[in-house]
């Protein structure tokens, strides 16, 4: 039972890592290897676009890995490191882009829209709720007669 | 009031139709270089043929291209005699020979010819890590103050010369001439 809880664990452990490219890196502490972590899932390799540079095998991914190794061991903070990726290959390196007018849109955007949907959801069950109910669309006599008329027609063939 | 109320969906779909028409003409790959209008990084590099330690100082002076290349980078080879031709019709055009086997570099402008004025040897991709380089061949405008004026990503071929990039330089050669 243990030998099969030890092989669980193994396992877990290794699907976290297994679809990462493979580097060797000595990190001072276990904070900093989270921060390597972190750092590389959130920038996007600017050669192959749709992956993080933790994920991508591109040289240019690995050189910008050994980058923010080196960043890390000078002790510069997150945003340094972002900045300076960001100065070299623009926003676009940023996969949680910044906040500002431009990217204004693509924050809001969604939240927005579904605010919108459901404002316009209320508005719309108000009105049914308000519609009257007090009979006027119900039957007049002669229509209540007629619907009879007609449902006993049906049910005589 | 209802009649306005018709119309949303239509403007929505039109909306939406010319966002999805641009999207089909938009290369995903082009990006825009976060490096136009900043001066070229300062740098410290022996040159390819190991003869002078090159900086950024060297550049300055004239306008001029500044060619990221490699042996390894196959499509170099497509652009190089397009650069070989613009170099005879005094276009400048200094290079940076990024993550390169040094051998294997000179052999290369033994063998197609040099169109570079100066050639810096990047061994380790410093330079092109300032420059926000992720590929070869790369080529930036520089004008006379050192200061990266445009970039083009890929190959220059004769015609994109012709049709886009020959004003550029022209642009930035008038402007230092008054």
């Amino acid at each position: 039972m243990k030998r099969l809880l030890a092989a669980a664990v193994l396992v877990l452990g290794l699907a976290g890592v297994a679809h990462a490219a493979i580097d060797t890196y000595e990190f001072a502490s276990d904070a900093e290897r989270t921060r390597f972590r972190e750092l590389t899932k959130e920038l996007r390799c600017p050669k192959c676009q749709n992956q993080d540079i933790a994920d991508s095998n591109a040289p240019i991914a690995a050189d910008l890995r050994k980058e923010i190794f080196r960043m890390l061991g000078e002790g510069k903070d997150d945003q340094q490191i972002i900045d300076f990726m960001v100065d070299r290959y623009g926003e676009f390196v940023r996969y949680k882009p910044a906040l500002n007018a431009k990217t204004a849109l693509l924050w809001f955007g969604p939240a927005g829209l579904l605010l919108t949907g459901l404002v316009v959801m209320a508005v719309i069950v108000r009105r049914r709720r308000a519609a009257p109910t007090d009979g006027s669309d119900a039957l007049s006599p002669e229509e209540r007669k007629r619907l009879d008329h007609l449902l006993d027609a049906k049910t005589d063939d | 009031m209802k009649r306005g109320l018709m119309l949303v969906p239509l403007v929505l779909f039109l909306l939406v139709a010319v966002f999805l028409y641009r999207g089909l003409y938009l290369n995903p790959a082009e990006l825009p270089s976060a490096m136009i209008g900043k001066p070229f990084p300062e740098f410290s590099l022996p040159s390819v043929q190991g003869d002078k330690a090159l900086t950024r100082a060297d550049l300055l002076g004239k306008p001029a291209l500044v060619n990221v290349w490699g042996t390894w980078c196959i499509s170099c080879r497509i652009e190089h005699p397009v650069l070989n031709k613009l170099a005879e019709q005094g276009v400048v055009i200094y290079g940076i020979d990024y993550k390169d086997d040094n051998a294997a570099a000179l052999k290369w402008l033994a063998e197609f010819h040099n169109p570079y004025q100066l050639n810096i040897r990047d061994d380790d991709g410093n330079l092109g890590l300032n420059l926000g380089v992720y590929g070869a061949p790369e080529t930036f405008f520089i004008d006379a103050r050192g200061v990266i004026r445009d970039k083009y990503v890929g190959v220059i071929d004769e015609a994109v010369w012709r049709e886009q990039l020959a004003a550029r330089y022209q642009a930035l050669v008038d402007e230092a001439t008054p």
